[in-house]
């Protein structure tokens, strides 16, 4: 095995940290409902993909500059996410069943796709997509760098909301200990519906991301399932930080594998990396 | 004689396209059946099914596909391999404690992705996938389709009936017990390491034979076709739509979907099937999250609960041939163990003689509570050694120290929730001390429930039970294994006046039966009442032991509950 010239690498450490941004962008809204609502959602990426498919709709038939459909995805996917969390919490659903209940939501979203979009390729041909420029020897694409601008801004502004006003600090405590919370004078209901929301408006916000960079099929839905949930873990639930950090580690290290390795070799470094981390990390025993 | 039928069908001569119907439904009855057996049992979900599926199918497609071993030959092998690569991984993962829930299933489901990329990069696979049609399908049946109707046949029945016995074996009440708290069914004396090894390798096994026989079935086998995300989630919702505490629910659940799939695959509505089964699992999570066969779950618990009337007064313990002997029952030597840097216990030197109730005091945070948890083996003692009856104790796994005749009750109790209280206590009676078999633990418990005053309540769940009943309950359930050592942990916190002079009525009936007592309490009044001699225990050491009114009037005693003056 020879190894690759060092732009080479560069370059491919420069993809993956472009797509592990993207990890982290999906991640954040994944982890948030998973350890402040106790929610694990796996309809998060098929409504990810529901949003890159409306955006692609809007570009390619009405028109629309790919990053104003945002306007009408992110309240709109607001709302989605707003509604399912109404239904699971009147229901009370346990965190592992709503895993088997978001899935079931997964297979209708895709069944929803296939339907109007068929199951045939979709590429969307923005004015972004041809756009990148050189910074020396390197190769920088537009629509890959914005997504990396827009995950870095959505996870540091989600982080600080945590941090330093009185919701994110409500929700915080709602998460530890729900009842208590409560006894405190904290609204868990109208809490968890605003994050709920957020959380599917983030998913509408990567799928904008998903439509600028990747060609679309409905059965890629679960392609990201395996290693946002690893960048999730590593980065820790509920952290606004940790996801796309985690991602981006994961990002960058699978690049490089495809590099000098072979591009197939390139899902085991994410899922040993899951592994080993779940079984040594440190934690209550 | 619906068997004998059922295996005579392909003599029928009907068409070749009813078998293979037939075959993807009893395909997945035995996906999912075999799945039920660790995760439905035992509440630990895999998402790797479709690994061990896969690997069966792999190992078949290279024993037969390149090494041209007869098809029925690759089927042990189909099985084998699975299953040690199952138990090689629980050997890893069952070890770490924190691995429970959430974290198993995510763990299995990159198992999964692991497996498949080693397959796609290597040998076994390498890209293009594994060609089958050149292996000869051995003759069961007059048509090739017929065949793999009869194995499948043959198969579903074999994994019914397996998931049937371990549902009524030790194996299954164990799984149970693991499935509502695995912490108290160690320390009951549930092996609960091993009883998951078990159902992890019978289930990979069953899987793989499984994917064995599918390979040859569709003949040629792809990686992303084999390990991809829908066996794991097809199985999850046949059980969890049938019910996963009910050794049936997962194969009706596997009937129900494999049927309403192909009516919409029939009516050439592929798409619409795939929403429909989408929003049949959203309802059946959100209606009946315990799925089809819940009542039949409820009505089979009760109806097994029905036991042997009590004939005669519980047995005593185990006889005692020195009572108040030389040697003391427990010897507590330089006993140290800290949690990250704070030392709950600072070297406590204890005995505990044979006969005595023993009571322990201490402000909260003296580590009182740590002691028992030390001493019944939910931790491990960092240093020092405990020996109880002759033999160390240090280093055993709880559910040993359990066996061996230690048995504690929790402060905040931990029934198992979905036991009835009859099965709750005839749990301790089958792997504690006692060592009994289901039945003779049945007629135990109910004279041990009639001992604590719980005789009428045997056969609701402890959700029922008001505070005082469910201590009561972790009362009975620790006596009904028969212990040398009984460890109560503020068995009296929350009770009425009147329910504690019951409570000390019964403690004191405990001991008249020989059990040793070491009673941590606060209320002041019943452990001078009940105590032979008692223990203060302040910043993980022993402050003072002694008789109750003689310790209680020590300055150093008094400065630790008040303060001293001069702070």
């Amino acid at each position: 095995m020879t190894l690759p010239s060092a732009t080479l690498l560069a370059q491919s450490a420069l993809s993956g940290l472009f797509i592990g941004a993207l990890y982290g962008l999906l991640g954040l809204g994944l982890g948030l409902s998973w350890g402040l609502l106790h929610l694990i959602n796996l309809a998060h990426f098929a409504f990810a993909f529901l949003a890159a498919y409306v955006c692609y709709q809007l570009a390619t038939v009405g028109g629309v500059d790919p990053f104003l459909t945002l306007a009408i995805i992110v309240p709109s996917f607001f709302a989605l996410g707003v509604v399912v969390q109404w239904l699971l919490a009147r229901f009370e659903v346990s965190p592992l069943n709503s895993l088997l209940a978001t899935f079931g939501l997964t297979a209708i979203v895709e069944a929803t796709i296939q339907h109007f979009w068929t199951a045939d390729f979709r590429k969307l041909d923005s004015a972004y997509a041809q756009m990148k420029f050189r910074v020396g020897e390197l190769f920088v694409p537009v629509p890959e760098l914005l997504t990396f601008l827009l995950a870095v801004g959505l996870s540091l502004a989600i982080w600080a909301v945590m941090r330093y006003t009185d919701t994110g600090r409500a929700l915080r405590a709602a998460a530890e200990d729900g009842p208590i919370a409560e006894a405190f004078g904290v609204n868990r209901r109208a809490h968890s519906l605003l994050l709920a929301g957020v959380c599917a408006a983030l998913a509408g916000v990567a799928g904008v991301c998903l439509a600028l960079s990747f060609t679309l099929t409905p059965a890629q839905i679960y392609g990201w399932v395996g290693v946002v949930f690893a960048a999730v873990m590593l980065g820790g639930l509920g952290s606004a930080l940790g996801p796309l950090a985690a991602g981006i580690i994961i990002g960058v290290s699978e690049a490089l594998a495809m590099a000098v390795a072979s591009p197939s070799w390139a899902p085991i470094v994410s899922f040993t990396l899951l592994i080993a981390i779940l079984l040594l990390r440190p934690g209550k025993p | 004689m619906a068997g004998a039928t059922l295996a005579l069908l392909p003599l029928a001569g009907l068409p070749a396209f009813y078998e293979s119907f037939l075959y993807l439904v009893f395909h997945w009855v035995v996906l999912a059946t075999s799945w039920n057996i660790l995760s439905g049992y035992s509440g630990y979900f895999s998402f790797g099914h479709g690994a061990f599926f896969g690997a069966g199918v792999y190992t078949t497609a290279t024993l037969a596909g390149r090494f041209d071993v007869p098809f029925l030959w690759t089927l042990p092998a189909a099985a084998a391999i699975p299953a040690l690569l199952g138990v090689a991984i629980g050997a890893i993962v069952f070890r770490v404690r924190r691995v429970r829930g959430e974290l198993f299933a995510l763990l299995t489901l990159a198992v999964t992705f692991v497996l498949a990329t080693i397959v796609l990069n290597t040998r076994i696979d390498g890209g293009p996938g594994v060609y089958l049609s050149a292996v000869p399908v051995p003759t069961l049946a007059p048509s090739p389709s017929g065949t793999f109707y009869v194995m499948a046949l043959a198969l579903a029945t074999l994994t019914v009936a397996i998931a049937y016995r371990v549902r009524k074996a030790r194996l299954g009440t164990g799984l149970f017990a693991i499935h509502d708290d695995e912490d108290a069914a160690e320390v009951v004396g549930v092996p609960t390491y091993r009883y998951k090894l078990a159902a992890l390798g019978l289930s990979c096994a069953l899987a793989g034979t499984a994917g064995g026989v599918h390979a040859l079935f569709v003949s040629y086998v792809t990686a992303p076709s084999t390990f991809n995300i829908t066996v794991p989630l097809t199985v999850v919702l046949m059980s969890v739509l049938g019910g996963t505490r009910h050794w049936a629910g997962p194969a009706l659940g596997a009937l129900v979907i494999t049927v309403l799939l192909y009516a919409f695959t029939a009516a050439d509505q592929a798409v619409a099937g795939k929403a429909f089964v989408g929003a049949v699992l959203v309802a059946a999570v959100l209606f009946m999250p315990e799925g089809i066969l819940r009542r039949a779950a409820l009505r089979a618990d009760r109806a097994s609960a029905v036991a042997a009337p009590a004939e005669e007064p519980p047995a005593a313990g185990a006889p005692l041939a020195r009572k108040g002997g030389a040697e003391p029952l427990l010897v507590l030597r330089g006993v140290r163990k800290s949690f990250r840097g704070v030392r709950a216990l600072d070297g406590v030197d204890l005995e505990v003689r044979e006969g005595e109730i023993l009571g322990m005091l201490g402000p909260n945070g003296s580590g009182k509570s740590t002691l028992i948890n030390v001493v019944s083996g939910h931790y491990e003692a960092d240093d020092g050694s405990l020996r109880f009856a002759g033999s160390e104790l240090r280093g055993l796994p709880a559910h040993r120290i359990a066996r061996g005749g230690v048995a504690r009750t929790y402060q905040i109790p931990r029934p198992f929730a979905h036991l009835t209280v009859l099965d709750n206590v005839a749990l301790a009676a089958m792997f504690g001390g006692a060592r009994l078999d289901r039945r003779a633990a049945r007629a135990q418990a109910q004279r041990w429930l009639e001992f604590a005053g719980l005789g009428e309540r045997a056969h609701v769940h402890p959700g029922e039970l008001n505070l005082h009943q469910t201590k009561f309950l972790e009362l009975a359930r620790a006596l009904a294994s028969r212990p040398r050592l009984l460890l109560l942990d503020e068995v009296l916190s929350g009770l009425t006046p009147g329910e504690i002079d019951e409570a000390v009525a019964l403690i004191r009936r405990i001991r008249d039966r020989d059990t040793t007592i070491v009673l941590v309490e606060h209320v002041m009044r019943v452990v001078t009442e009940l105590s032979d001699r008692v223990v203060v225990l302040d910043q993980g050491r022993v402050l003072a032991v002694g008789a109750a009114a003689e310790v209680m009037r020590r300055r150093e005693v008094i400065n630790a509950y008040l303060g001293s003056p001069r702070a």
